[in-house]
């Protein structure tokens, strides 16, 4: 038998919740351009926190834009998460730990006619993580501005490490190839559909998670492998957004993705949402759906060690859903400008999530359950920003 | 997905061609003080929106087309 994965405190969250995807968080950030007209001047500083299945994590988000001339607009974010973890997957295959992630990024966009192009480089790093993403959009107005097109690609090169072997060090690389479309449909409503390909080529799993397997020579009756992913992996997502103008100023939008991979998971999420105004008090209430279907190597326990070629057991993987509620008030508190700003927000926005996992069991305080009888796994979490914004 | 890709590029050549034609806009850009209330921006606050989708993002398999892209409201 196999020795488990080793009792010492490792990093064992969703390797996702790390770096890779600092180049996604800039699309919304930098990258994500508008055509015809370059970004307000704004900065803004964030605290964020989530608590959610044994997880804790907080930081700030700082973000500074500006304009120099008419033609060019300068970004710089620095984001922070502070992680302490004692998930399920932690508890159940290791020892809690802390640890923190930092990310930079940097980018411009440069305004030509009705043509935007941005550029944005990130870089994210952990004890045992390092990321680095570069990412080109550019945006053309077309239709006397009724049209925006948008194409926009991305590229990432990971580092992964592993604080339980010094040795251990493997490359992940990522490209992601974007077409959006933005469309006023009315004088009251606009939308928008974006595509998206994403391919991964590398070293994919965690080097700390492990996957179970039915062992009868073990006391609990089974026993852990390290899990064993395929080197790539391509997505493809499409998804619409609207947003409608209500007679009395106030905002209805809703926005629904699809997306499925060659890892046979498919998911939909759809939203919706409620923007109310009211003097200086902006209100705001939403609603998002998630699904999707399990990965085709995934499997809360396999029948015996080496069961197949590709072995996940990570519930990012299983089939769940997640039902998420957004309550959300901004206050502008210099209405009208003051000296050289324009407008300044106190924001505060509060997110609770039920997670539901189909097949993803929960392995603690099961003694004399037989396995794979165990109950469903499922936790709730409560994320919290709390940020204040400028324009000048 | 080269054929695919060769797809889009010419999906958008031939977006990007129709504008030479002068089709009218059927909403004037003096129609479009409403699309231009912030209210309506599809991605207000940049760094809450980049947050929460990091937050989904880490729990969940699926990625992309979150669409902040393009996002504009032809108001200019």
């Amino acid at each position: 038998m196999r020795p488990a994965v080793p009792e010492v405190a490792v990093a064992v969250t969703s390797r996702k919740l790390r770096a890779g995807l600092v180049g996604w968080c800039l699309l919304f950030i930098g990258a994500g351009a508008l055509a015809g007209v370059l970004p307000e001047d704004r900065a803004d500083a964030m605290y964020h926190y989530y608590d959610g299945g044994g997880v804790q994590i907080d930081g700030p988000s700082l973000l500074m834009r500006k304009s120099v001339g008419q033609s060019f607009s300068f970004f710089g974010n620095y984001y922070e998460d502070s992680i302490s973890s004692a998930s399920i997957d932690v508890v159940t295959t290791a020892s809690p730990y802390d640890e923190t992630r930092t990310e930079y990024s940097l980018g411009f966009d440069y305004l030509r006619g009705d043509t935007t192009m941005s550029f944005a480089y990130g870089n994210s790093e952990e004890d045992d993580y390092e990321a680095n993403t570069f990412n080109f959009g550019i945006a053309q107005d077309i239709f006397s501005g009724m049209t925006t097109v948008t194409l926009g690609y991305g590229k990432g090169n990971d580092t992964v490490m592993s604080n339980v072997d010094p040795d251990f060090e493997a490359d992940m690389d990522r490209q992601s190839y974007r077409l959006g479309v933005s469309q006023v449909i009315t004088r009251n409503m606009l939308a928008s559909i974006n595509y998206e390909v994403v391919t991964d080529e590398g070293f994919l799993n965690n080097p700390y998670r492990s996957v179970r397997y039915l062992d009868p020579t073990s006391g609990s009756g089974y026993s852990f492998q390290p899990e064993r992913y395929p080197n790539t992996r391509t997505s493809n997502a499409v998804g619409v957004r609207s947003r409608y103008f209500l007679p009395y100023r106030a905002a209805l939008h809703g926005g629904y993705r699809y997306f499925t991979d060659d890892w046979e998971i498919d998911a939909h999420n759809a939203d919706v949402g409620y923007t109310q105004p009211i003097g200086p008090w902006t209100f705001e209430v939403g609603y998002r759906y998630y699904t999707q279907s399990a990965a085709e190597f995934f499997s809360d326990l396999f029948p015996y060690e080496d069961a197949q070629n590709f072995l996940a057991r990570d519930k990012e993987l299983s089939s769940f859903d997640s039902h998420t509620v957004q309550a959300g008030v901004s206050y502008d508190f210099i209405e009208g400008g003051w000296s050289f700003l324009e407008k300044g927000t106190l924001n505060v926005f509060y997110d609770h999530v039920w997670f539901s996992y189909d097949d993803f069991r929960d392995l603690r305080n099961n003694t004399g359950v037989i396995p794979g009888q165990e109950p469903t796994y499922e936790f709730e979490a409560d994320i919290l920003q709390l940020f204040v914004s400028f324009w000048f | 997905m080269k054929r695919l890709a060769v797809r889009l590029v010419f999906g958008a050549m031939v977006l990007v061609n129709f504008s030479a034609c002068s089709v009218e806009p059927w909403v004037k850009p003096y129609e479009r003080d409403r699309l231009a209330d912030p209210i309506m921006n599809l991605n207000r606050d940049p760094v809450s929106t980049a947050y929460i989708n990091h937050v989904h993002e880490a729990r969940e398999g699926a990625r992309g087309a979150s669409g902040s892209a393009g996002g504009g409201c032809g108001c200019n």
